[in-house]
């Protein structure tokens, strides 16, 4: 089941350039939590730092504290630790364009050392169907590679992917931006869905995106969260002008 | 309509001078001409080959080692053989640190050390092979006092590494980020990532770039001259000298006799055939590679 | 829409029990990190250490030569080794008018021929085309220089060189018996050589010069070849002289066709039907018989000679490519 999300004093830095000042908040167990702003908002940065992701490019650091349900993120344990508790899923579909389906899906398991081949067949199949496209490849997991499905199938690919490692936390970056509106549908409706096992955050552009799949929203604005309640709220008595003003489209 | 309107369609309808229209004529032809001129000697050099080289080749040429001069008959099958092994030991030293090299620029190498080995890489590639082989005598000969295929094995590592460790990188730079990022994402170490996902992503080009620095020594007979040195008999000791066919060919291309010609025409043949044979061999084989396991 | 498919909950609970701990165990890699990237690093620095170690070995190999003659090494033309009397004039005045002749002959066949593809070929021939050039690089140059001894020579011997004395020996360049074998010979054979690396690299920055510089001059009424001459040649005339100085560094460095056919004679002399010696060739032919060690460390100093020339016009070379392909854009004159 899934866990609760807590960040506390969450900061950001490029180098020398800060792009997230003192972030704290709560994503509550089993429901999913938007987070939504303006391009350069710090969205993308704030929940690559969920899963230390952020560390990857060069000269950047966070520091703050979060906790993935008893899970220090940034104490005790180390990056690549983390990463195989926490599911991700990016804003372009990036399946391993060498590996089978089968192997895509089972990749998070199989580079970690995890070698039973009886249990991965049961773990592939249940992740698939999960992420609603067993249907549409079980008759050639092994013979097509994961980069020759359509966008919205490679997206769902990689969902399964993560989903395969049975994180308590799935993270999705601008899931559907590159997706067209009928596969945007599927995977919308399929994050309704995983809510009952998964706490799930989504950063997303798209504010009707996230009226439809999320009970909780919090705006960013200039590396700052200015706001974060039930999305109703949001988006009908938003308690701070800023985000009035963004969902109103006066800027953005 | 205006007076100048009429004078500008006619300006446009006058026709080029013939001068112009001459010059362009003659540089298509000259250019043309180029083309012929240069693929002349290369038809030729093909065509002498075969001529040449393919009635000499026979089972006696392939199996046998030269016979004594002034003999007629014997082969190069020691000289094939040899060269066979210098490029085994070569590129077991060549290819693994050419590679690693390649994987660090691309990797690792995006600060100032990097360029410096970057830079450096590419100066290696212009060293004249005389040169090498002067320098892989100076390390390997001269320590252990004898010609061997260990020495020449090691001139044409040096050869290979600096091609295999751009060419890696170039291969290693064009996968895109993302699929990297896909693999920390899913707590994939980094030394792990770099290997089982960047790398095979790769595969087929790093290995078209193997075989690229590999028909290149394959054909070079410079760095050989005082390090492998050559020899009469079959020889499967790493520290011997150790026939080789560019050897082989060069020593009889120059000799007074006939009959070492005419086998130096079949030598070249067999090398050339060799070298395409080699290359389209490795081009397949990466080619089935593509579809891999995780693993 | 077909849903995800209804999954046990207790089955989810067990299993993810079991994936977790695993994964959990499975461990920082931080220790296998750090001695990948160590192993690496290891690699990319053999590339420093070589460069190091040619240095190294050309240095402490040429100190007795230097110690011996010091500059005038470079300036005496006398090569005796039995009076251990050695000077490096022949070898750099052969390898210089055979790197040079092969030059002359090779750029405007390389240009001709890259113009040829890049510009005013049908599109089907392009890649066959542009491959067979390439094939030219492929083939050693011990094969080279065998078929020059077997079939160039007899032909310059028979044709080629008659042909030169009678129309061009007012020039004081082609006298002599016409033996084959010599300068002529070897300045041929090397502009064979060399044309595909400048025909490869000129092809390369020609089609880096953007297409709005092509239609800029046709727009003025150019005929195709003005078009080329300053739409494009213009624009890549220093990725041109680049790919020129590298195909020349290539030339200087080149030893066994050369070797095979100049004659192998250290003498200076101004016809080009005379026998040569270059740099490259003395140390293939002399270096395994060198008797006595000031011997060999007059080839070694002419190897570091060799080495510090050719270093220094493939570095010239790679700039001039690099500021037309990737650094500065090229420049339109008016």
């Amino acid at each position: 089941m899934g866990v609760g999300i807590k960040v506390d004093k969450l900061n950001a830095w490029f180098g020398k350039t800060q792009a997230l000042y003192d972030i704290t908040m709560e994503a509550p167990a089993n429901h999913a939590t938007a987070v939504i702003g303006p391009s350069g908002c710090g969205k993308s940065t704030f929940v690559r730092c969920l899963n230390r992701m952020h560390e990857t490019i060069p000269e950047a650091r966070a520091t703050g504290r979060v906790r993935i349900g008893e899970l220090d993120v940034y104490n005790g344990t180390s990056a690549v630790q983390i990463r195989r508790r926490i599911g991700m899923v990016f804003q372009k579909p990036n399946p391993f364009p060498t590996m089978s389906i089968y192997d895509n899906v089972a990749a998070g398991l199989k580079l970690n050392g995890f070698h039973d081949d009886a249990r991965l067949d049961e773990i592939v199949e249940r992740s698939l169907k999960l992420s609603a496209l067993w249907d549409e490849v079980k008759d050639s997991l092994r013979k097509k590679s994961g980069a020759s499905l359509s966008g919205g199938q490679q997206q769902r690919l990689c969902i399964a992917r993560a989903l395969a490692v049975e994180p308590q936390v799935l993270l999705m970056d601008e899931p559907c931006s590159a997706l067209d509106p009928i596969s945007t549908g599927k995977i919308e409706e399929l994050i309704f869905q995983l809510k009952e096992k998964f706490t799930i955050v989504i950063v997303t552009h798209n504010m009707q995106q996230a009226s439809r799949v999320a009970e909780f929203t919090g705006f960013f604005l200039l590396g700052k969260l200015i706001e974060l309640d039930k999305t109703e709220r949001i988006f009908t008595t938003p308690s701070d002008k800023r985000t009035e003003d963004y969902i109103t489209g006066r800027f953005g | 309509m205006p007076e100048n309107v009429t004078a500008t369609s006619d300006f446009a309808a006058a026709p080029i001078s013939l001068w112009r229209r001459g010059m362009n004529f003659f540089a298509t032809v000259a250019a043309a001409a180029a083309v012929v001129l240069v693929l002349l000697p290369l038809g030729a050099v093909f065509g002498y080959l075969v001529y040449k080289g393919i009635g000499s080749i026979n089972w006696a040429f392939l199996t046998q080692t030269p016979k004594p001069v002034g003999e007629a008959g014997g082969g190069m099958a020691n000289a094939i053989a040899g060269s066979a092994f210098i490029l085994l030991i070569a590129s077991s030293i060549g290819v693994p640190i050419g590679i690693g090299a390649g994987i660090y620029l691309a990797e690792y190498g995006r600060d100032r050390l990097g360029n410096i080995i970057r830079f450096t890489a590419d100066v290696l590639n212009g060293v004249p092979s005389i040169v090498v082989g002067i320098v892989a005598y100076g390390i390997v000969v001269l320590s252990q006092g004898h010609f061997s295929a260990l020495a020449g094995g090691v001139a044409l590592a040096i050869m290979m590494i600096p091609t295999i460790a751009r060419t890696t990188e170039e291969m290693l730079l064009l996968v895109p980020n993302t699929v990297r990022e896909a693999a920390y994402g899913l707590g994939v170490s980094r030394w792990r990532t770099t290997l089982s996902i960047t790398l095979r992503t790769a595969t087929s080009g790093v290995i078209t770039g193997v075989m690229l620095a590999f028909a290149r020594v394959a054909g070079e007979t410079a760095p050989l001259l005082f390090t492998a040195f050559g020899n009469q008999y079959w020889n499967w000791k790493i520290n011997q000298p150790t026939a080789a066919l560019s050897l082989q060919i060069f020593t009889y291309a120059i000799s007074p006799f006939d009959e070492w010609h005419r086998q130096a025409w079949a030598g070249a043949l067999i090398l050339i055939v060799l070298i395409v044979a080699a290359v389209s061999a490795v081009r397949i084989v990466a080619g089935r590679g593509m579809l891999k396991g995780a693993n | 829409m077909p849903g995800p498919q209804p999954v046990a909950k207790q089955e989810v609970a067990a299993s993810s029990e079991n994936q977790s701990e695993l994964l959990l165990k499975a461990g920082t890699s931080q220790v296998a990190d750090g001695v990948f990237h160590f192993a690496m690093l290891a690699c990319g620095l053999c590339v420093l250490a070589l460069v190091g170690l040619i240095i190294y070995e050309l240095i402490s190999g040429s100190k007795l030569s230097w110690h011996a003659f010091g500059l005038k090494f470079f300036f005496a033309s006398e090569w005796d080794p039995v009076n251990e009397q050695f000077g490096a004039l022949p070898f750099i005045y052969g390898t210089l008018v055979s790197s040079l002749l092969g030059l002359l002959l090779a750029v405007p066949l390389a240009v001709g021929v890259a113009v040829f593809i890049t510009e005013m070929c049908p599109r089907w021939l392009k890649g066959p085309l542009a491959f067979t050039t390439e094939l030219l690089a492929a083939i050693p140059s011990v094969i080279y220089g065998l078929w020059a001894i077997f079939v160039l020579v007899p032909l310059l011997r028979q044709y080629g060189e008659p042909f030169c004395a009678r129309y061009f020996g007012w020039t004081g360049m082609f006298e002599g018996p016409p033996y084959g074998i010599g300068m002529l010979a070897a300045g041929i054979i090397l502009a064979i050589m060399v044309v595909p690396i400048v025909s490869s690299i000129t092809r390369e920055v020609m089609t880096a010069v953007p297409q709005q510089q092509r239609e800029a001059v046709l727009a003025l009424g150019a005929t195709r070849w003005e078009m080329i001459r300053t739409g494009v040649l213009r624009n890549a005339r220093a990725g041109i002289l680049g790919g020129v100085i590298l195909g020349l560094g290539r030339a200087l460095g080149e030893t066994m066709a050369v070797t095979m056919v100049i004659g192998n004679r250290p003498e200076i002399a101004r016809s080009l039907f005379a026998p040569g010696y270059t740099m490259a060739s003395v140390i293939a032919n002399e270096f395994s018989e060198a008797t006595g060690d000031t011997y060999l460390s007059a080839l070694i100093e002419i190897g570091l000679a060799l080495f510090i020339v050719t270093i220094i016009v493939n570095i010239l070379a790679q700039f001039l490519v690099w500021t037309v392909t990737r650094g500065t854009p090229a420049r339109s004159h008016a």
